[in-house]
C-alpha cells in the first residue's frame, strides 16, 4: 500500500508497505526512532504513544496497535518530536526533571506524549490523561506535579500542526474506501475481509496471535459511518464513532454513560476504538453494548443496497455468534431520545482502563412511585451483553421499593449463570450484579454510594 | 558540596526525549538475528520427543536449538544447578523453555516458536501449598526453624490466645522494559554482553560455563534497566545464555527480548505464602508467645528461595520485641514459574504476617491497632543507657538502633492521626454503604545480604588530565538513581560539580566479581567502593601538593572545583594537568566490605544485618459495602533513609515503593487455572496500580537523623524498606471492613473488591 504522513514535522511518503505493519514497528525497525517504546504491544501500558494530528484535533494514541493506513494523511509527533527543533525542551519535559518525574525511565518517553497532548489541548484532567500510561517506579505522584506545573506555560509553536492535505482518492480504493456504497457493494462481494476500524481489538491478532488478517479494508475514510447527528427522536451515533467522541455528546445527554466510557480503556484507546468495533465484535465485555441496551438503543447493518435494523440486544445470539449476515457490516446505532434515567455501573479489578467483571446499565423510569419501564443490560454476567428478563419482569408495574428491589434482585438469579475467571468469581459476578440494583435506590435516595465522592 | 542535594536521576534529561537508550535501542550491526523461546504447554511431564518442522519452515527462521543441540552445559540457575536452558528430558512448568528459535526478526521467532507439536508424557502436578506438603515436594530436607525463648510455653501462660492464617499472593514484577540481552560474537569465541540485567557478573558466570569459556572470554555491560525490582536479578540469564550461545553458533549478533506475554509466563515472580499463627498477649495487647508458620510455593526451581524464606523469617517480628517466638518456614516446590527476587526479598511476606497478628490482636481486645503497635515496638536505641541490655531479635541480634517509637510518635502527630481516627468512626455510624478505615503500620527492614559474602563491591575511577573524572563501579542502574548518588559521592570527595563527572555503564571488564545490585544494597557498598578510589587519587595529588607548597597533605583542600594549598588555590583542571606531568597516577580502584556481620543461616542466629531502616506510614481508605471497590484516601509516610544523599531521588523510592507495595495486596492478582496455566499474563488482566490509584493526598517525608552504623555519608538504605510501607493500606481496608459487623473479618491478600466484599460478608458472618 501506499500512505503519506508527516512525522516530526517531516512528509514522509511510503509505497509498497505490509497494510498491516504496526507504526511502532515501522518507527523502531525500519527508523531506528527509539525513543517510542514496547512495553506490552497491545494498548494498555501506553509506553508507545505517539501524538496524531487529524482535521479535527491532536490525539494520544498507542503505536503498538495502529496500522500504518489509518495515519495517512496525519500528522504524527513521537518523544523525538516533543522538543522545540532547536533543542528546546518542552514544558512538560522541563517540568518532569525538575519534579522528579522519571526514575527508570522506560515509560517516561510515553508519558511526556501524553502529557504534551494534554497540554496541547488545554486539558488539566490529569487523571484521565494519563490513565492509560502505566509507571511501575514513582507512585505517579511525581508526573502529576510535573503535569501541574507545566499547565500554565504557553503551547510551543511547533506543536501546532496543520495535518498535509490527504489525495482525495486512495490509489487501494478498495482497501481505504471513501463511499458508503462502494464500500458496501464491494465488501458483499468480498465478505472474508478484514474490517479495520480503529485497530484495539483486531491489532492485537497480529500482535498477539500471529493471525493472518488475509485481506483488510480500512473504514476510517468512509464520511457516511462517522459522526454523530441528532434528529427530534433519536441520537444517531456512526459506526466509526470513537468513544473519545461518544463520551463528549453523552455528558449531557446521559451523564451515567459518559462516566462508564470515561473508564472504557484509555485515552489512548477511547482515541482509536469505535462504537462501531464495540459492537461488531461481539465481546461479551464490552461496555458500550449494555448501556446501549438499556438506553433501548436501535442497530443498523447494511448488506449490498439492503440495510436492516433491530433493537441491539437482539445483535448478540450467544457467545461468538451475533446476527450479521456474511457480506454485511454496522453502520451505526441510534438511541431514542428521553429524559435520562440510565445508571451505568462498572466492576473491575482497577478503577481505570480495566475490562469489566460485571458492567451493569441499569434504566428505570417510574410514573409517580410506580416503575414503568425498566430495562436491566448486563456485562460479563453471560456470553453475549443480556437483559435481565426475570428481573425486569420483578420491577415492571411494581411501587417503587427497596422490597421491590430486592425481590427483583432475588429473580436476578433466574436470568444470570455467570463464569468465574481471573476477573471475579460467578458468586462475586451475582452478587455485585444484584448489589447494582440497591445501588439505584440509595442512590435516588440520596445516599454516599461511591467511594469516589469521598475526601480524606 | 554535592551531598543531601536533591539533583535530578542522572538521566532524567534522556529520559524525557527519550534517548535514553535500553538494551533494545542499542543500534544493531547489519544481519543481527532475534530469538524466541518454544516453551512448555504442560506443567509436569516427560518430554518424549518435539516435532520442530512447523517451526523450521515458518519464513524468517534461520535454525532452532534444542537442548541436544548444546554443546556445553547451559544452566541458567543462580544457585543449584537445576534451571537448564532448554528442557531436557522432563517439563515442569507451563512455559519453560523447551527449544530456542533463531530467525531473522523479532516477530518470526515468536511466531515460529508456537508452532511446535509435543508428545509429552503428563505427570501429576504439584501446585497447592497442600499438594506439595503431601508430597514432601521442598528445596531443602525439611523445614527451617528459627527460635527464641519458650513460646510453646507462653502460648499457655499468656491470659489471651488468637489463632489464625493468612494467604498473600505473588507478585509480577512488571518492569515496563522486558527482559532483553544483545550479544555480539568476538574474535576467538569471546562474546561480548549488553544485558538488562541487576547483576552483570552472573550473567558474565553463567554465559562463559554455557559457552565452555574462562570467565575472562565474556563481556558484560549493562548501562541501565527499564525496571529491575529483583525481576532482574537471575531472570535475565536465559536471554543472555541463549544470546551468546547463537551468536556464537551463527557468528551473527543474537538479540531476544521477551514480548510482555512471554515475560510474564516464563519468569519468576514474587512468592507467595500463607502464614498460620499462634499468638498469645496480655489483656493490653502486650504480646507474650508467637509460634508461626511460613509456607512459601517456590515454584519448580530453587532460583533464590532459600534466602527469600530466610529474609521471611528475619521479618516475621518486624518491630516488635518479641520475647518468645518460634517460627518454622516451608519451602515447597511446585509446578509454577520459579518464584524469584522480588523488592523486599521475602521481608514483606514475613512481616505481613506479623502485622496480621498485630491486626487480629487488636480486633480482639477492640483496641485501636495502632496503640497494640507502639506498645510491643523495639525499645529505641536512644532510650538504651549505661548497663541496659539491647533487645535481640528472634535470631539473636541486638537491635541497638530503633527510632521506630519516636519516628511513629512524630508521624501519628503530623498526620493528625487521632483526630482522623475520630472521624472516621463517626462516619462510619452514620453511612450504610460507604465505610472508611485507617491503619499505621511500622517498618524495621534489616540492610545487608544475607548471604554474608556478598557483601562487597568495587569501583574504578579515573581522572583524566582535563580534570574531568570517569566513574565506574559495580552498581547497576535500574532507576533507582544509584548512579547520581554514587557520582554525589565521587563530586564531593574531589570538591568537583557533579558535571565533572562522567557516569558510565557497568561492565564486568571494569570492575570484576560484583555482587547483585540488589537487597537495598547499591549506594550502601558502591558508594563506599567510590569513596575509596576517590580517596586514594585525592591523597595521591594531596600528597604531591603538599610536597609542591611544602605543608602536610592534610592542608590541601578540595572544594568548590578548586584544590587549595597553602595561600595558592588551583583550578581542579589544572591540579589534574600538573599530577599528569609529575607521573602521579590518576586511576584507582576501591573496594569496600561491609564490617560487623556475621550470620548461621541453619542455626538462625547472629548478626545477619548491619543496621536496619525504619519507618512508618499512616493510610486512609474508603470502601464499598456493595461491590468491595475501595480507594486510598490520603497517606502519610515517614520514612528514615539516615542522612540521605539525595533527599529527592529517596523520596522518590519511597513514593513509588509504597504504590508498588499497596498494589501487591490490593490489585495486583495472580492466577493460575488447573492445568497450572497462568491467566493472568498481560496488562489487561494483571492490574498493576494505575495514576488514580495513588493516595489522593500524599504525603511524605524524611525522617530527620543519621545511620548510627557508619555507612557513606551516614546515609540509609531505601530501595525495598519503602514497598513494606504499603501494607497500611491493607490493614486501612481491614479496618474499614470491621466496621461492618462484629465478627474478625479474616482479610486475604490482595484485598481485590471481591475478597473486600466476601470480608464483608465475613463479619456478619454470611
Amino acid at each position: 500500500m501506499n500512505v503519506s504522513f508527516r512525522l516530526n514535522g517531516k512528509d514522509v511518503e511510503l509505497s509498497n508497505i505490509s497494510a498491516t505493519t504496526t507504526l511502532l514497528d515501522w518507527l523502531r525497525i525500519d527508523q531506528n526512532l527509539h525513543g517510542t517504546k514496547e512495553g506490552c504491544n497491545e494498548g494498555d501500558c501506553g509506553a508507545c504513544s505517539v501524538i496524531v494530528t487529524d482535521e479535527t484535533s491532536a490525539k494520544a494514541l498507542n503505536a503498538c496497535i495502529l496500522f500504518l493506513p489509518q495515519l495517512d494523511g496525519k500528522a504524527i509527533r513521537t518523544v523525538e518530536g516533543i522538543s522545540a527543533p532547536d533543542g528546546t525542551p518542552h514544558p512538560v519535559q522541563t517540568e518532569m526533571i525538575n519534579h522528579h518525574g522519571s526514575q527508570c525511565g522506560f515509560c517516561t518517553p510515553g508519558f511526556v506524549v501524553s502529557m504534551a497532548t494534554a497540554h496541547l489541548n488545554g486539558d488539566t484532567d490529569h487523571d484521565v490523561a494519563l490513565a492509560g500510561n502505566l509507571c511501575r517506579c514513582t507512585g505517579y505522584a511525581p508526573i502529576i506535579r510535573a503535569a501541574k506545573a507545566a499547565e500554565n506555560a504557553p503551547v510551543p509553536a511547533h506543536m501546532v500542526e496543520t495535518p498535509p492535505i490527504l489525495r482525495a482518492k486512495p490509489k487501494e480504493k478498495d482497501l481505504v474506501p471513501t463511499d458508503l456504497e462502494g464500500f458496501a457493494n464491494w465488501y458483499e462481494a468480498n465478505p472474508e475481509t478484514t474490517l479495520i476500524a480503529g485497530a484495539t481489538d483486531v491489532g492485537l491478532w497480529l500482535t498477539k496471535h500471529f493471525s493472518d488478517l488475509g485481506q483488510t479494508a480500512f473504514l476510517n475514510r468512509i464520511p457516511e459511518l462517522r459522526g454523530i447527528s441528532e434528529t427530534d427522536d433519536e441520537i444517531h451515533v456512526g459506526a466509526m464513532t470513537t468513544l473519545t467522541e461518544l463520551l463528549e455528546t453523552m455528558k449531557t445527554k446521559h451523564p451515567s454513560f459518559a462516566t462508564l466510557i470515561k473508564r472504557y480503556g484509555s485515552t489512548q484507546v477511547r482515541n482509536a476504538a469505535t462504537i462501531g468495533g464495540n459492537i461488531a465484535n461481539g465481546s461479551p465485555i464490552g461496555d458500550g453494548p449494555p448501556a446501549l441496551i438499556a438506553l433501548d438503543a436501535t442497530l443498523h447493518l447494511r448488506k449490498g443496497s439492503t440495510t436492516r435494523q433491530m433493537p441491539i440486544a437482539d445483535y448478540f445470539i450467544e457467545y461468538g455468534k451475533q446476527d450479521r449476515d456474511s457480506g454485511e457490516f454496522v453502520t451505526g446505532v441510534s438511541i431514542p431520545k428521553a429524559v435520562d434515567n440510565l445508571h451505568c455501573y462498572k466492576l473491575s479489578k482497577r478503577f481505570d482502563q480495566d475490562i469489566s467483571a460485571v458492567c451493569g446499565c441499569i434504566w428505570i423510569e417510574l410514573d409517580d412511585d410506580t416503575i414503568s419501564k425498566v430495562r436491566l443490560a448486563y456485562g460479563g454476567m453471560a456470553g453475549i451483553p443480556k437483559r435481565a428478563k426475570h428481573a425486569e419482569d420483578m420491577l415492571r408495574g411494581k411501587t417503587w421499593s427497596e422490597d421491590t428491589i430486592r425481590n427483583a434482585m432475588d429473580e436476578m438469579t433466574k436470568d444470570f449463570a455467570p463464569l468465574s475467571d481471573m476477573r471475579a468469581s460467578a458468586k462475586y459476578r451475582m452478587q455485585t450484579a444484584q448489589n447494582m440494583l440497591l445501588r439505584v435506590w440509595y442512590e435516588r435516595n440520596g445516599q454516599t454510594t461511591s467511594v469516589h465522592e469521598v475526601t480524606p | 558540596m554535592s551531598i543531601a542535594k536533591p539533583l535530578p536521576h542522572d538521566a532524567a534529561a534522556l529520559h524525557v526525549n527519550g534517548s535514553a537508550r535500553y538494551v533494545d535501542d542499542i543500534p544493531t550491526p547489519n544481519g543481527t538475528l532475534h530469538l524466541a523461546f518454544g516453551t512448555s504447554p504442560v506443567a509436569a511431564g516427560t518430554l518424549n520427543s518435539m516435532n520442530l518442522n512447523a517451526v523450521r519452515a515458518t519464513e524468517g527462521v534461520i535454525t532452532v536449538l534444542t537442548a541436544s543441540d548444546l554443546e556445553f552445559d547451559a544452566d541458567v540457575s543462580p544457585s543449584a544447578h537445576d534451571e537448564p536452558l532448554l528442557a531436557e528430558q522432563t517439563v515442569a512448568y507451563v512455559g519453560q523453555p523447551t527449544f530456542l528459535v533463531i530467525a531473522e526478526s523479532h516477530i518470526a521467532a515468536r511466531k515460529a516458536a508456537r508452532l511446535a507439536q509435543y508428545d509429552i508424557t503428563e505427570g501429576t502436578p504439584i501446585f497447592t501449598i497442600e499438594e506439595a506438603l503431601a508430597a514432601n515436594s521442598r528445596f531443602e530436607d525439611g523445614p527451617r526453624i528459627y527460635a527464641k525463648g519458650d513460646a510453646k510455653a507462653h502460648l499457655v501462660s499468656a491470659a489471651q490466645s488468637i489463632t489464625g492464617s493468612i494467604s498473600m499472593g505473588g507478585q509480577e514484577h512488571f518492569y515496563l522494559e522486558g527482559q532483553a540481552a544483545f550479544a555480539l560474537p568476538g574474535e576467538n569465541g569471546d562474546v561480548l554482553v549488553h544485558s538488562s540485567t541487576q547483576h552483570p557478573t552472573e550473567i558474565q558466570h553463567k554465559v562463559a560455563h554455557a559457552i565452555g569459556k574462562p570467565m575472562h572470554a565474556v563481556r558484560v555491560e549493562t548501562r541501565r534497566m527499564g525496571g529491575g525490582f529483583g525481576g532482574k536479578e537471575s531472570q535475565g540469564n536465559a536471554l543472555a545464555v541463549a544470546c551468546a550461545i547463537a551468536a556464537l553458533k551463527t557468528g551473527k549478533p543474537c538479540k531476544m527480548r521477551y514480548d510482555r506475554d512471554d515475560d510474564m509466563i516464563i519468569t519468576g515472580k514474587r512468592h507467595d505464602f500463607r502464614i498460620d499463627y499462634n499468638c498469645g498477649f496480655d489483656n493490653d495487647g502486650l504480646i507474650q508467645a508467637i509460634d508461626v508458620k511460613h509456607y512459601t510455593r517456590c515454584g519448580w526451581a530453587q532460583d533464590l528461595s532459600l534466602p527469600v524464606a530466610d529474609r521471611a523469617m528475619l521479618h516475621a517480628d518486624n518491630a516488635y520485641n518479641l520475647p518468645n517466638i518460634r517460627i518454622e518456614s516451608h519451602r515447597l516446590k511446585t509446578n509454577i514459574q520459579s518464584a524469584t527476587a522480588y523488592r523486599g526479598f521475602g521481608g514483606p511476606q514475613g512481616m505481613l504476617g506479623m502485622e496480621r497478628i498485630v491486626d487480629h490482636i487488636a480486633q480482639t481486645l477492640g483496641v485501636d491497632p495502632a496503640i497494640v503497635r507502639q506498645k510491643n515496638y523495639y525499645a529505641s536505641g536512644g532510650s538504651l543507657t549505661g548497663k541496659m541490655k539491647p533487645q535481640t531479635t528472634p535470631y539473636g541480634q541486638e537491635v541497638t538502633d530503633s527510632i521506630v517509637a519516636e519516628l511513629t510518635d512524630t508521624l501519628m502527630s503530623s498526620s493528625d492521626y487521632s483526630t482522623r481516627r475520630a472521624t472516621v468512626d463517626e462516619w462510619n455510624s452514620n453511612n450504610q454503604i460507604i465505610k472508611r478505615g485507617i491503619a499505621m503500620t511500622p517498618v524495621k527492614f534489616g540492610i545487608s545480604f544475607t548471604l554474608t559474602h556478598l557483601n562487597q563491591a568495587g569501583a574504578l575511577v579515573h581522572v583524566y588530565q582535563d580534570g574531568s573524572i570517569h566513574l565506574n563501579h559495580g552498581g547497576t542502574e535500574m532507576g533507582q538513581g544509584l548512579f547520581q548518588k554514587v557520582a554525589q559521592v565521587a563530586a564531593s570527595r574531589f570538591g568537583v560539580p557533579i558535571e565533572n563527572i562522567k557516569i558510565s555503564a557497568t561492565d564486568t571488564a571494569k570492575v570484576p566479581n560484583t555482587s547483585a545490585t540488589a537487597a537495598s544494597s547499591g549506594t550502601d557498598l558502591n558508594g563506599m567502593a567510590v569513596k575509596i578510589a576517590c580517596d586514594k587519587i585525592r591523597d595521591r595529588i594531596a600528597a604531591h601538593f603538599a610536597e609542591l607548597h611544602d605543608c602536610n597533605a592534610a592542608d590541601v583542600s578540595f572544594s568548590k572545583g578548586h584544590v587549595r594549598v597553602a595561600a595558592k588555590s588551583y583550578r581542579f583542571s589544572e591540579v589534574a594537568q600538573i599530577a599528569y606531568q609529575a607521573r602521579i597516577s590518576l586511576s584507582a580502584t576501591g573496594f569496600y566490605k561491609t564490617p560487623d556481620i556475621q550470620w548461621d543461616r541453619i542455626k538462625g542466629q547472629g548478626r545477619p544485618f548491619f543496621y536496619f531502616a525504619y519507618g512508618a506510614a499512616i493510610t486512609e481508605v474508603a470502601i464499598d459495602t456493595l461491590t468491595g471497590e475501595n480507594r486510598i484516601l490520603r497517606t502519610d509516610i515517614l520514612h528514615d533513609a539516615g542522612a540521605s544523599i539525595n533527599p529527592a531521588l529517596d523520596i522518590g523510592q519511597i513514593e513509588g515503593g509504597y504504590v508498588q507495595g499497596a498494589g501487591w495486596l490490593t490489585t495486583e492478582e495472580l492466577v493460575w487455572d488447573q492445568k497450572g496455566r497462568l491467566r493472568t499474563h498481560t496488562p489487561s488482566t494483571y492490574k498493576i496500580p494505575a495514576c488514580s490509584d495513588r493516595p489522593d493526598i500524599f504525603n511524605v517525608d524524611l525522617w530527620d537523623g543519621e545511620n548510627a552504623a557508619d555507612t557513606i555519608f551516614k546515609s540509609k538504605a531505601v530501595g525495598e524498606p519503602p514497598f513494606m510501607l504499603g501494607v497500611s493500606a491493607f490493614f486501612a481496608l481491614s479496618d474499614a471492613i470491621s466496621a461492618c459487623g462484629p465478627i474478625f473479618a479474616d482479610l486475604q491478600a490482595p484485598a481485590t473488591a471481591e475478597e473486600v466484599l466476601a470480608a464483608i460478608g465475613r463479619t456478619q458472618d454470611v
